[in-house]
């Protein structure tokens, strides 16, 4: 070895002892108001291990699902940390693309994770995400409109009930609007409601032997019932009215009633957020002629694809992003209404979130009963409340969720839609290999 | 080899030039930056390939191809591709003749009320969809609705009752200060004895504008339909942004279907056969739009 | 020039004003709702009290100068290298023209009306591949490329108007075609070349597909910073529309600056 190589080597040991040690951690995820919480809060996670350093890729969730997707699915490597569903969790971790969430810290306490939702990034009894925050679907309603109305909510709204009540709410001239539902085309959007409507109609996506079912007069009734509310009762721009657009509405006070995910609920009672907070109520999901089938389970988690490079790192982060230390630091940041709802049991507890949150107790019951995989009017062969848990679903869903759009506009009848969304799913599923 | 004799402009005189050093490299690029993804494309084209289930593989011979054009979409999106393109074009080149016959004009401040009206040139094209999705046309919040309300009208729900239109309203608005910027140099450029003389022959301004300034205009219209036809055919970013090829396939062009293809269902297989038709559609029109202006240029 | 009558006038500087003041509405508008308080600016109106509050949440949660930084290194870099490219091609497509020069442009231009989407699988296999993902190099790349035919093309349309005789005149002295290009060529066209440059930075600049999808964090552009402002949770007009406003506004103040020099070069060649 010559004396210039020795130097070398000493000075890259010299130089490369410290960043031996420290890793980078790159972390996609939405841009949703507790992610954006976690992204500030996460100075003190720095702090805290300063052998990491954290980078941020905060993306609108449909452009960011498109981004992990391919990165994990061409082994691409550029995630650390990613945020996904309880859609994708199951059917990823199959493939083997996710690190399974073993050896936790011992103060993690994963049983103090609500059993649904745990179950829900769980394969084989094994974790491969940690839930950042869950959530069932509610009725949200104005109590001040619902009384000047002379109108009471039941303890369990049917739906031909609230429509009822939306013909009576409708005050177009003042912008004050009935009913606001997702109409915004997407598998995560529009589809995730209608899905569940479809399902107390007594349809469903697929038969035995994956049988195409939609164009059945179970969706014919569903669509029926949707599109009409809408048209009368909704805002309008209703196709353009995603989850947080209708959030906006409705804590405008543009919505009368609004039926969507209960993680609404934190920032609709949040009075720095909503100007409706102290006239907002809630009650159940409406049900429709079928009662008791699948409910709507969703989870955002943190997940750790396999090519990561730096899983222990990862690990330590996605540990402490879903800890519940975290709630607790996100209650003392930003009050208890405000922390990340749906996965633990001690948030619930926690008599400050009970006093903070008066949804608190409906809305862990609601996601502890959930059961995405009951059954449906008829028997089928497939699990999922308010989406279908086969990696096919996002094209399908999008797709039919485009022809459930077109309805709302008028631009198709409700026939025809039924009629070109049943014959596109059959040529997905054909293509795909179905039945399999 | 030419001679001496051959009248100038002529190619090359005297020595044999090698050509070769000098466009090899742009050649050379563009050659593996079209061929190694057309390579690829094709062969993925062939091949049953879902990024999300690798257990779907092997060979797929024409099915992907068949499996496009059976897809009632596809045609709705060849004929939204072209309308979307056809009315852009007439809408930009009216628009720029007639914005920059008046912007020659001289009135006071015209050159700050020139750059304000080639502004929306520089915007980026997420960012032009995001501003007139939110707070031009969202019936509630949007400007139009407003006024339109203040009028004792209903507010338009642009994105669901005219979806292709709103989107060609869009990308005019982009493309427009494109047109003006372009043919308003060449307005500029006119000879104004000639206008001069034909004003005292007697010609009233539709004459002059029609016999004059139109047939002078042609070879920069020639230049703004090019390059606008080379970007409108692969606009992606206001239709993603605003209406998600939706209602339905209201707008969805043959770019945007690939996506969906492509990106929502990660069918690699299918996504390729469309992106094989897109290259030979590229091809068709680069032959017959592209060498009928191309001629017009003198190339 | 006849003097107009005063009326007419009149109505020119109306018409002209009013076209300008409706092309650039929107961005107006994008600015006031900027200044808005996000409850104030889902109210289309124009009375409110101006305040910078959004524009402080959103450079609090992004890193602006970062975004701005490689949006800026990305354009450059993929403009220089373009030009350097295209010049030399260029040069011989128009003083050397051989039978092939008219469909080799063509066949250039034609690579330009491929959609992105359709490659992307293939392009990101082969970023992976090469390690290009999510850097300057790989963005750099993917720009020249994109851009290098429209360049060819303009530089073609300028470098044509040059007479011959005074290329000749040089290469008479003895000037090799280095030398011929470099101290001739581009000094007579340089208003062109420059007026092709500034298009190439704009389009690269504004450039929204292949930035978000072969970019996370390192290498990410101004692009990105929108797609993390783009439809987020609660009431956000007044922190989407700052955040457009920064985006924007760099490119927007260096157009404007220089348009002149832009319209000059178009003067020179293919507009002429």
């Amino acid at each position: 070895m010559t004396r210039t190589q020795t130097l070398l080597l000493a000075a890259s040991l010299l130089a490369g002892t410290p960043a031996l040690a420290e890793s980078t951690l790159t972390i996609a995820t939405v841009n949703n108001g507790d992610m954006v919480v976690m992204q500030k809060l996460s100075s003190a996670f720095e702090k805290a291990h300063p052998d990491i350093k954290l980078r941020w890729v905060v993306l609108e969730e449909n452009v960011l699902r498109q981004r992990v997707t391919t990165d994990i699915a061409t082994r691409a490597g550029q995630f650390d940390v990613l945020t996904i569903g309880n859609y994708e969790v199951p059917i990823w971790a199959k493939q083997n693309w996710l690190e399974p969430m073993d050896g936790l810290p011992a103060d993690y306490d994963a049983n103090d994770l609500l059993k649904t939702v745990r179950e829900g990034v769980s394969r084989d009894g094994k974790l491969y995400a940690l839930p950042f925050y869950g959530e069932s679907a509610m009725t949200y309603y104005r109590k001040d409109l619902f009384d000047k109305a002379g109108l009471t909510m039941p303890e369990a709204p049917t739906y031909d009930e609230i429509k009822g009540f939306a013909a009576k709410l409708t005050d177009k001239a003042n912008q004050t609007y009935g009913l606001c539902l997702r109409g915004k085309p997407g598998w995560g959007e529009n589809m995730a409601y209608v899905t569940t409507l479809v399902d107390t109609f007594g349809g469903q996506w697929f038969g035995e032997g994956w049988k195409t079912t939609i164009d059945t007069p179970e969706w014919k009734n569903a669509l029926t019932y949707y599109t009409d509310v809408l048209k009368n009762y909704g805002p309008p721009g209703a196709t353009s009215n995603g989850f947080n657009e209708n959030l906006a509405l409705f804590a405008s006070g543009r919505c009368a009633m609004w039926i969507d995910s209960t993680v609404a609920a934190g920032l609709l009672y949040d009075p720095k957020q909503s100007q409706v907070a102290d006239k907002v109520a809630f009650a159940p999901m409406p049900v429709g002629s079928f009662k008791g089938g699948p409910t709507w389970l969703w989870s955002w988690d943190l997940g750790i694809p396999a090519s990561s490079k730096q899983k222990d790192a990862a690990k330590t982060f996605v540990a402490w992003a879903t800890s519940k230390a975290y709630v607790e630091m996100v209650a003392k940041e930003n009050g208890w209404v405000a922390v990340p709802p749906g996965t633990r049991q001690s948030t619930y507890t926690s008599p400050d979130y009970q006093k903070a949150a008066p949804f608190a107790g409906f809305v862990l019951k609601a996601i502890d009963s959930a059961n995405p995989n009951g059954q449906t009017k008829n028997p089928r062969p497939y699990t999922g409340a308010q989406f279908v848990a086969i990696p096919e679903f996002q094209g399908i869903g999008t797709q039919v969720g485009q022809t459930v759009a077109a309805t709302l506009t008028g631009q198709q009848t409700i026939d025809a839609a039924l009629k070109a969304a049943q014959s596109a799913t059959e040529r997905t599923m054909r293509q795909a290999g179905y039945p399999k | 080899m030419s001679t001496l004799t051959t009248p100038a402009p002529a190619p090359a005189k005297g020595r044999r030039f090698n050509g070769l050093p000098f466009l090899g490299p742009s050649v050379t690029v563009l050659l593996i930056w079209m061929i190694v993804p057309l390579v690829m494309t094709v062969w993925f084209s062939l091949q049953r390939y879902n990024l999300l289930d690798p257990t779907v593989t092997g060979f797929a011979g024409i099915d992907n191809y068949e499996f496009l054009v059976t897809d009632p979409d596809f045609w709705a999106s060849l004929t939204n591709t072209l309308l979307l393109v056809g009315s852009v074009l007439v809408i930009t080149v009216v628009g720029g003749t007639l914005l920059a016959v008046l912007f020659d004009q001289p009135f006071p401040g015209r050159n700050v009320a020139r750059l304000f009206a080639i502004a929306p040139f520089f915007v980026m094209p997420t960012v032009a969809a995001l501003i007139w999705k939110n707070l031009m046309m969202h019936p509630i919040y949007g400007v139009f609705g407003a006024v339109a309300r203040a009028l004792g009208l209903p507010a338009i729900d642009w994105f669901a009752e005219y979806p292709l239109l709103s989107v060609i309203l869009i990308v005019s608005w982009e493309w427009l200060p494109f047109a003006l910027l372009i043919l308003l140099t060449a307005v500029q450029s006119l000879d104004r004895e000639q206008l001069e003389a034909a004003r005292m022959d007697g010609a009233g301004a539709l004459a002059q504008f029609f016999y004059i300034v139109l047939p002078h205009l042609s070879r920069a219209i020639s230049v703004v339909v090019m390059i606008e036809t080379i970007f409108l055919l692969t606009v992606f970013a206001e239709i993603y942004v605003t209406t998600a090829g939706g209602p339905g396939n209201a707008t969805t062009n043959l770019a945007f279907l690939i996506y969906a293809r492509a990106l929502l269902q990660y069918d690699v297989g299918g996504a390729s056969a469309g992106g094989v038709v897109a290259i030979v559609l590229a091809n068709i029109v680069a032959f017959f739009l592209v060498r009928t202006i191309a001629r017009r240029l003198e190339v | 020039m006849v003097k107009q009558s005063l009326p007419k006038r009149i109505g020119i500087a109306v018409l002209g004003w009013g076209a300008a003041f409706v092309l650039f509405f929107p961005l107006l508008w994008m600015l006031l709702t900027s200044l808005k308080s996000e409850p104030e600016a889902v109210n289309p109106s124009l009375t409110f009290t101006p305040t910078l509050q959004s524009y402080g949440e959103v450079l609090a949660r992004a890193d602006y100068l970062s975004f701005a930084l490689n949006s800026v290194v990305i354009s450059v870099g993929g403009t220089i290298l373009a030009l350097a490219l295209a010049i030399p091609a260029a040069y011989v497509m128009a003083f050397h023209p051989t039978k092939r020069t008219r469909s080799t442009l063509l066949w250039m231009l034609s690579t330009k009306m491929l959609p992105s989407v359709g490659v992307l699988v293939p392009i990101y296999l082969v970023f992976r591949t090469l390690g290009l993902l999510d850097t300057w190099t790989g963005l750099i790349v993917v720009y020249t490329l994109m851009n290098l035919p429209i360049v060819v093309w303009m530089l073609f349309t300028f470098f044509k108007e040059v007479p011959h005789d005074i290329l000749e005149a040089g290469r008479m002295d003895g000037a090799r075609t280095g030398a011929e290009v470099w101290y001739l060529l581009l000094p007579l066209t340089l208003p062109g070349v420059a007026s092709t440059g500034l298009l190439s930075l704009i389009l690269c600049w504004n450039e929204a597909f292949w930035s978000l999808n072969l970019t996370s964090s390192a290498a990410a552009p101004l692009t990105a910073f929108i797609a993390s402002f783009s439809s987020p949770q609660g009431l956000f007009f007044a922190k989407l529309s700052a955040a457009s406003t920064v985006a924007v506004a760099p490119i927007l103040v260096f157009g404007w600056l220089s348009q002149r020099q832009l319209v000059r070069g178009l003067t020179f060649g293919a507009v002429k």
